[in-house]
């Protein structure tokens, strides 16, 4: 169902949200992943706060979708949107990457309420998803399992045999993304490793496959919908996607994937997000 | 060796299996295309919804089963012991042992009796790659009854559970009263001269040499330790305390393994002169099982013959 004007409203002020608490967390913490936090963000609000099926107050649930953050290091998009959904009191997000936090650098599956399994080793969330999407299928429930993975993450091996599995096992339960930012740590995915054409990739490999702007939440939902459609095979979501998005001096900046704002670029970032 | 009747632990485990997953829905198998060697393939013609082949691709494997573990299954992994400890060892790390996910490695083809295959597929490492890994536990059946005992005993225990079975039929030496428990070592042979501590395949040797030696008037103690980790710590300081000599036994590289983690526990607690047998840090070749154990020195003579030199310098000191 397209999605109303307020509902618009809502999200595009939850994602401004999280972006707010992305980097005043990564701040406080002085080490972590801006960029990739910042580039994932629209598609994580959309997942917590419009699409998944799930009880903040219940993180057990039997009914619940799942989602898997297979590129870890964006552990601060995630842990932003569980404090805001209700997973945990939003008090905990300051101490991240502290002593004795529940919220560890990469998810951490026995601290964090709503984390469904432990990753930050990049290639190894689509395989876990695929376990959980051929678990309900053996229970007979009606649960969609999300995952999201680095374009740069697409250079492990496993990630491949993941998709393999996917496809031979028909996992139409299976919501992958791709946050297409196209920027790892060492410099840019093309230059580094490249990993196109992403799309006729994962086609080849028996995958339904979209493309869209990973910040454009009329996309994003409407591909999370058409995703639903799909019978007998998993999906494919790839998203472009800006790494920084949000603030003007990070975007695009590889810079920023390992690194965090200083006080005077924390300040300009929150200026710049109306949250000074 | 001793002429006993063998059998085979990997069938032992494929039985198990089988018979466990009768009981418990929740018991799912997956295999890396190697069913047939593992005879995890006996419980996927029983169960062949809740068994699923994933090819050649062992880390994808473990990936898959933490993600079943996750959701309540219990995932029973197996494939050669190299390569599921080996190829997948960041996966077990990652994405099993750190969050405690309820996964079986059940890996077959441990050691060097895996034997023509040659070097490539011997396995004189999971010990030591394993252990290492918090949460996890580690057994190394003595024989099939034993593999059966502690299969079992996996199912009922929460928590990463690694099996080491064997392509080599294992000569019998436990009967079905045997009792089994994680964590558990048992004297098999009282005897107060020296000890040795085996696992898997080398108990049975063990227990040949020490008949032997009885033959010569020296008493040797044989404990069988099958639970690599936890270590049973008070049998190991007992023994060393009581005999003052220890010899470790097994089909495994001498670095990391079950002579490692004895000398950790003596050296801390109670040190005494110890001998490991084992692969001395050096690959495998092709060749018949037998006459490996032969060429590395994996048979009852050569451990009688360790024997006699440890308590050469036992007496000395």
């Amino acid at each position: 169902m397209p999605v109303s004007a307020v509902q618009l409203f809502e999200l595009q002020e939850i994602a401004r949200s999280l972006r707010v608490d992305v980097l005043k967390m990564l701040h406080n913490a002085d080490s972590g992943h801006t960029g990739g936090s910042l580039s994932a963000v629209d598609i994580i609000a959309a997942l917590y706060f419009h699409k998944m099926q799930h009880k903040p107050e219940d993180p057990k649930w039997d009914g619940r979708d799942k989602f898997v953050l297979s590129k870890g290091h964006a552990a601060p998009a995630l842990y932003a949107a569980l404090a805001k959904a209700g997973y945990f009191d939003s008090r905990h997000l300051m101490t991240l990457r502290q002593y004795g936090s529940i919220l560890q650098g990469h998810p951490f599956s026995l601290t964090t309420p709503g984390v469904e399994v432990s990753t930050g080793s990049l290639g190894q969330g689509l395989s876990m998803a695929n376990g959980m999407a051929l678990a309900s299928r053996l229970d007979h429930k009606d649960i969609k399992v999300y995952a999201l993975l680095g374009d740069g993450e697409l250079q492990e091996g496993q990630v491949w045999e993941a998709a393999m599995s996917a496809a031979h096992y028909k996992l139409e339960n299976i919501c992958a993304f791709v946050d297409n930012n196209g920027l790892q740590i060492d410099g840019c995915v093309k230059d580094i490793m490249g990993v196109d054409p992403i799309a006729d990739k994962w086609k080849a490999f028996g995958w339904e496959v979209q493309e869209i702007d990973g910040h454009d939440f009329n996309q994003i939902i409407a591909a999370l919908d058409n995703a639903d459609q799909v019978k007998g095979k998993p999906s494919l979501i790839v998203a472009r996607t800006v790494k920084g998005k949000g603030v003007s001096f990070m975007e695009g900046q590889v810079k920023y994937h390992g690194t965090v704002p200083t006080e005077k670029e924390l300040t300009q970032a929150l200026d710049e997000l109306g949250a000074a | 060796m001793k002429d006993r009747q063998r059998r085979s632990t990997r069938k032992a485990y494929g039985e198990t299996l089988a018979a466990l997953g009768e009981a418990d829905e929740r018991i799912v198998v997956l295999d890396a295309d190697l069913s047939c060697s593992t005879q995890t393939a006996i419980f996927a013609k029983k169960f062949p919804d809740r068994f699923f082949n994933m090819g050649v691709s062992e880390q994808d494997m473990i990936g898959t089963a933490a993600g079943l573990a996750s959701a309540g299954k219990i995932p029973f992994t197996s494939t050669f012991a190299i390569f599921q400890t080996g190829r997948a060892w960041e996966q077990i790390r990652q994405s099993v042992c750190y969050s405690n996910l309820n996964v079986k490695l059940v890996a077959s083809h441990g050691g060097i009796t895996v034997g023509e295959d040659g070097a490539t597929h011997h396995c004189l490492e999971d010990i030591a790659l394993i252990r290492v890994l918090p949460n996890m536990t580690v057994i190394i059946p003595a024989d099939a009854c034993e593999v059966e005992k502690a299969v079992t005993a996996a199912y009922e225990y929460s928590g990463p559970v690694y099996i080491r079975v064997s392509r080599y039929d294992f000569p019998v030496i436990c009967d079905e009263t045997h009792e089994f428990t994680i964590g558990r070592a048992k004297v098999l042979r009282a005897g107060e001269d020296l000890t040795f501590i085996a696992a898997g395949l080398m108990v049975s040797i063990a227990m040949d040499a020490a008949e032997s030696l009885a033959a010569r008037g020296i008493n040797a103690r044989v404990i069988n330790m099958a639970t690599i980790k936890p270590i049973d710590q008070k049998s190991i300081i007992t023994a060393a305390q009581e005999t003052g000599a220890i010899i470790t036994a097994e089909e495994h590289s001498i670095i990391g393994g079950l002579g490692s983690a004895v000398a950790e526990v003596l050296s801390e607690n109670c040190p005494v002169i110890l001998k490991r047998i084992g692969i001395c840090d050096h690959y495998g070749v092709s060749a018949q099982p037998d006459v490996l154990l032969e060429k590395y020195g994996l048979t009852a003579k050569h451990f009688e013959k360790a024997a006699l030199e440890i308590l050469a310098k036992k007496k000395s000191k």
